[in-house]
């Protein structure tokens, strides 16, 4: 393969040589189904009890509060879903708010069809949700309240302690997707109060199809995937045994080197925020300056469009994403930077680059030096770029 | 996802730009997506000598445009009336079905062009209907594909 710069860490990670080193074992040699009770099966049960462990470890919670899944949308869908299920008697209300994943998105919006009332909480220009407007969209029958962690596209870091807070003080359920912050924001369940935590191994350099829900003891929770008796009864289905020791050698090392690897991410994504908005007039920073994940950038283009910016960039092999409606199959542009209050013709000039721990600061200055000539080339095409000029 | 003849287009768009005194200019848009692409045509004595575009739009929308004006480059009105947006798609070696809207854009660019080339002169093209181009039927716009 070409040498590529990669800076779509957001929408998934490389597995990293140790992970794949400790999990290949179990491909082919400790193949047993760990619910067998013979000899070879114990080497399965043992590392799933391992890697339980190790999630367990690196958020505060105890192991016998992890559910191993099949992804993080597996987890947000099993969170909402067997929460509404278990209380359906009790209320029908369910809070979340207007920037989340489409993992919590379509099925509050399934919910809805089935009879249940769902506010969708707006957020500020920063992605940020208000607590006060959350205090009071807390009804009598108010039986889940799901914020996301961080933002995926934005990357904004939500107040979860002071949610979490809230949440408990009118006992409500407090879920949260925490997909994108699970390997780069420290966690802990415990302190923030948080009942239902969903995470995702293919973003902390884990492997694909494997994460991983939270719930914190003494919730009850219906199940999703009905079957057999696995993961005591809650979720069916014989375990993907050497991606659950993904998962747990994924987030072992993430949190053994998140402090060092932080830094170097702060560092990077501001030196390259800073630089783009030096060297390219007419740019916005979308999402908060500080409350940030550590390796989002994402910048709107005046007057030109996000998938040929994207197109542009892969010509040098530079890999990317963007919220324009022309890259959304939907011709909408994303949610999100719709909920932001960024008008159509902005959102469509969106440009996502997530920085991920591989990436050096020649990639970075790489990457700028070929956005300084592609949004110059696209501009020169613009109607709206000659419009504008002349207005001047 | 997109052919090497519209990579091509994209990066190497023909004709980009304006026309100083062009003898007529169309400017369309999506407004579902928010696209906009802009014609501007050269006509002397029914042909068509000269044409530019300016486009807002995904790589699609930009090589539509850049293959439409190499179209009509040098034909006579009647023979760019007759280029379709599937015509525009072929000859790009065809495009993703999402990204068929984006060459409606280039096919509606042409028809307008000429509507303000025949308002301001006066000359009658058969076939060009002013309302065709009503806003809000513009994302109706039928999609061949
Ligand atoms: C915030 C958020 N939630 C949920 C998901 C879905 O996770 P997965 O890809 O593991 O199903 C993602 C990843 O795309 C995400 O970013
Ligand atoms: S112009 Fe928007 S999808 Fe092609």
């Amino acid at each position: 393969m070409e040498k590529i710069i990669y800076m779509d860490h957001a929408a998934t990670t490389p597995v990293r040589k140790e992970v794949l080193d400790e999990m290949m074992p179990y491909f082919s040699e400790y193949y047993g189904n760990p619910s067998s009770i013979y000899y070879l099966s114990n080497f399965s049960k043992i590392a799933i009890d391992k890697a339980r462990e190790r999630v367990a470890k690196t958020i505060n919670a105890e192991k016998n509060e992890i559910y191993f899944t099949g992804g993080g949308t597996e987890a947000d869908n099993w969170a909402i879903k067997g929460i509404a299920s278990k209380l359906r008697d009790k209320g029908n209300h369910i809070i979340t708010s207007k920037i989340e994943h489409h993992a919590i998105l379509h099925t509050c919006e399934y919910l809805e069809k089935n009879g249940f009332e769902v506010t969708y909480l707006n957020v500020d220009e920063y992605g940020m949700i208000s607590l006060d407007e959350l205090e009071r969209s807390i009804k009598d029958n108010t039986i889940l309240i799901s914020i996301m962690f961080a933002n995926n596209e934005i990357g904004t870091i939500e107040p979860i302690k002071e949610i979490g807070s809230i949440a408990r003080k009118h006992n409500v359920i407090f879920h949260t997707d925490a997909v994108q912050a699970v390997g780069s924001l420290p966690i802990d369940v415990k302190d923030m109060n948080i009942d239902l935590l969903s995470m995702s191994a293919h973003k902390l350099y884990g492997p694909k199809g494997v994460g991983a829900l939270y719930v914190r003891k003494g919730i009850k929770i219906d199940s999703l995937i009905h079957g057999g008796a696995q993961e005591k009864n809650k979720r069916a289905g014989t375990e993907n045994v050497p991606g659950i020791v993904g998962l747990g050698k994924a987030i072992e090392l993430a949190y053994s080197e998140l402090e060092e690897n932080t830094a170097k991410l702060v560092e990077l994504r501001d030196y390259m925020i800073k630089n783009i908005q030096n060297r390219i007039p007419e740019v916005r920073l979308n999402g908060h300056p500080t409350k940030r994940l550590p390796g989002n950038v994402n910048i709107c283009f005046r007057y030109i469009e996000g998938e040929s910016l994207l197109l542009s960039l892969d010509m040098y092999k530079i890999e990317a994403s963007s919220g324009s409606a022309c890259t959304s199959g939907s011709l909408d542009p994303s949610h999100v930077l719709l909920a932001i209050g960024l008008p159509h013709e902005i959102a469509h000039g969106s440009l996502r680059l997530s920085l991920g721990i591989k990436n050096t600061k020649e990639e970075v200055d790489f990457v700028i030096d070929k956005l300084v000539t592609i949004v110059d080339r696209l501009r020169q095409m613009s109607p709206l770029y000659e419009k504008n000029q002349e207005g001047k | 996802m997109y052919s090497e003849k519209v990579m091509d287009h994209f990066m190497n768009p023909r004709n980009v730009g304006e026309i100083e005194n062009a003898d007529g200019v169309g400017e369309v848009g999506n407004p579902k997506c928010g696209d906009i692409m802009k014609m501007y045509l050269k006509i002397e004595n029914g042909i068509i000598t000269d044409v530019k575009f300016k486009t807002f739009g995904c790589g699609s929308a930009i090589a539509s445009s850049s293959m439409a004006t190499e179209l009509i480059k040098g034909k006579s009105i009647q023979e760019a009336m007759q280029i379709t947006n599937k015509a525009v798609a072929e000859a790009l070696d065809g495009l993703p079905p999402v990204k068929m809207h984006c060459s409606v854009l280039a096919e509606q660019a042409i028809r307008k062009a000429l509507l303000d080339y025949s308002k301001k002169t006066g000359v009658k093209i058969e076939g060009l209907d002013e309302n065709e181009f009503h806003e809000d039927d513009l994302h109706e716009i039928e999609v061949e594909d």
